[in-house]
């Protein structure tokens, strides 16, 4: 259950300018034939925008949800300034801003998913490698990873992630993947480790070593391959525990830079227009899109490590009559 | 002997801690943009005077460090405090907010782990874990921004104050926010240790001698399951100091977090250095505690003795 709905965030993420745009799926005008403007949007449709579409174009496939992420709809027939509550046009609502809640929720998906699974990937290869190198080849290689790790897992997190980005001072995406990266691995790392030290002693490395293969060999042939079920279960968790994380260091200004949607962005627009009493829906959504992924990440990862021990999910009752 | 040299071990092995640790915050200061050092750098190279020396990276992190060991953080950039003394101010309301957080999680997560551990109801164990899954799930802010909605506003339901920390009724609802992940997180913790225990052969033994459950699961399975949750506890300080950053933004709370994220965007390096160093040491010392707490308890890790043994076997 939990995996399906993963995968619709993911699809919906993977699709955002087919789901909501500004421009159509497809589109004709001045007698010429636009595919996918969504996607490869043409100069002569983007400099005009809406105004041609509503009144040249000749036919069009719109996308299922009509605006885009940083688009104001422009709305003369309402008697009040946005934010709007949801209603047929604007189906989760629009902020104060008159952007659609749900075209933002979709393009902000692809940006925190983006930002969560890269970051776990980035953190599990630095940890897995260097949890699995200290735990086999130990001795001073040991000492110094174990020192290292021990370092980061007593720095506070955040306190760790502020100083490190104001010194970036940039908002963009690729640093703040890098930098996450750079602050998750240490506990991929120790649990890589424990692992390595658990497989270094079992019979088909002695076999290996036996056979004359280096250490080197070992690590990437035996110890990983084989430390990997438990990595994998702490990494599908820490998707989750990613994702607030962006959520949190967004709320404290240093995500990802407004304009650009993501859920954390959301959330943080979401208590700055706390002004507005009843737009409950700007803090609702955005906080259900996150609480069910995490939710559902974490159901994953509880499965997978319920497949992982050999003695099958763990029962609550244990308790023998 | 063993015990001793445990301790020891633990000892010369915080020096490279802390020296890693005060590398990382001179690294940041140092090479953080508009900070005061690039700027005497800068003025050094524009105006060479004799008065500015140009000391090596390495020198100036010995000088910095000679200070550090002696809590000198040198002065607020920002109105000209000393910053031990800015972070000793704003102390208090994190250690209060934190330790009561801890306190009331780990009451709650010790009955709850060992029910979910223990109980034949599974659909009972189902919603309970249920329900940890989906409170471990909410970010903290967005739950402390609704609980703000509802509960400190005066259109709904005026219980609470809105921001501050002046009385008791300021502590319950950023608690309430600090106390939920760690209880749902220790929860869990606690249900897998007492599951381990239960599942040991002197449970098995134990009950075979026809000793009530509830000793089973408390004298016998809980103090066994005790070791691992001690460590736990030990990890969680520095996420709990992390998780009051937002929470004391949210509730407007003068602490700790509050002061790092203001200092930080004020570019007061002296005061962010202060913090980060003084909480990485105490999380070594806390680790160090745990670690202690371990030797106390675990009779497997002292040196034998043998007037202890001779009493618990009769």
């Amino acid at each position: 259950m939990s995996r399906w709905v993963l995968a619709v965030f993911v699809i919906a993420a993977v699709c955002a300018d087919l789901l909501a745009s500004d421009l159509p799926l497809a589109v004709r005008v001045d007698g010429q034939t636009y595919l996918l403007p969504c996607l490869t949007r043409p100069a002569e449709l983007r400099s005009t925008t809406t105004d041609v579409l509503a009144t040249k174009a000749e036919w069009l496939v719109p996308t299922p949800i009509r605006f885009g992420p940083n688009q104001s709809s422009i709305d003369f027939e309402r008697a009040t300034p946005p934010p709007w509550g949801p209603d047929s046009k604007h189906w989760l609502g629009a902020d104060e801003l008159g952007r659609d809640v749900l075209a933002r929720l979709i393009h902000g998906a692809r940006v925190s998913l983006f930002i969560a699974l890269v970051t776990v990937l980035l953190a599990v290869t630095i940890g897995v490698l260097l949890g699995a190198i200290a735990g086999t080849y130990g001795g001073l290689t040991d000492l110094v990873v174990s020192r290292i790790v021990e370092v980061m897992t007593t720095f506070p997190t955040v306190f760790f992630l502020i100083a490190l980005l104001s010194v970036l001072r940039t908002q963009s995406l690729w640093p703040l993947v890098l930098v996450l990266g750079l602050t998750r691995w240490p506990d991929i790392a120790r649990l890589a480790r424990g692992e390595a030290l658990k497989i270094k002693e079992l019979d088909y490395v002695l076999a290996s070593r036996a056979l004359g293969a280096s250490r080197m060999h070992i690590v990437l042939r035996h110890v990983i391959p084989n430390a990997m079920g438990p990595v994998i279960v702490a990494a599908t968790f820490a998707v989750g525990s990613t994702l607030l994380l962006e959520a949190s260091l967004s709320f404290l200004g240093l995500g990802v830079a407004p304009p650009t949607a993501s859920w954390g962005e959301l959330l943080t627009e979401a208590h700055r227009t706390l002004i507005h009493p009843g737009a409950w829906w700007l803090a609702v959504f955005p906080g259900l899109a996150i609480a069910t992924v995490v939710l559902c990440v974490n159901r994953l990862g509880e499965s997978l490590q319920a497949k992982l021990s050999h003695s099958g999910p763990v029962r609550l009752s244990r308790v023998e009559p | 002997m063993k015990a001793r040299r445990l301790v020891l071990r633990r000892l010369v092995l915080m020096v490279p801690t802390f020296l890693g640790i005060t590398a990382l915050t001179f690294a940041m200061a140092h090479w953080a943009p508009g900070d005061p050092l690039h700027l005497e750098t800068e003025l050094a190279t524009a105006a060479p005077s004799p008065s500015a020396p140009a000391d090596s990276l390495v020198v100036q992190y010995g000088h910095w460090l000679a200070k550090v060991i002696r809590f000198d953080f040198g002065q607020s950039l920002v109105d000209h405090r000393d910053a031990r003394q800015k972070v000793w101010e704003a102390l208090p309301s994190t250690v209060l907010l934190a330790s009561v957080a801890l306190l009331l999680a780990w009451l709650g997560a010790v009955p709850l782990g060992a029910f979910l551990a223990t109980t034949k109801r599974a659909r009972a164990g189902a919603f309970v874990s249920a329900t940890l899954s989906l409170a471990s799930a909410l970010p903290s802010f967005w739950l402390a921004v609704l609980l703000l909605l509802v509960f400190a506003n005066p259109q709904a339901l005026d219980w609470f104050p809105f921001q501050g920390l002046r009385s008791p009724a300021h502590v319950v609802l950023p608690v309430v926010c600090l106390t939920y992940p760690t209880l749902a997180f220790a929860t869990r913790q606690v249900r897998a240790a007492m599951q381990t225990a239960l599942a040991q052969d002197f449970v098995k033994a134990a009950r075979a001698r026809g000793i009530p459950e509830s000793l089973v699961v408390w004298r016998h399975a809980f103090r066994n399951a005790l070791l691992p949750l001690i460590t736990v506890l030990g990890l969680q300080l520095p996420h709990l100091i992390s998780g009051s950053v937002v929470i004391e933004r949210v509730f407007g709370i003068p602490g700790m977090g509050s002061l790092a994220v203001e200092s930080v965007g004020l570019r007061d390096y002296p005061v962010v250095m202060a913090i980060s160093t003084l909480t990485a040491v105490a999380t070594m010392v806390v680790m160090l505690l745990v670690d202690l707490v371990y030797l106390a308890v675990d009779p497997r890790l002292r040196e034998p003795a043998p007037s202890r043994s001779a009493e618990e076997s009769q």
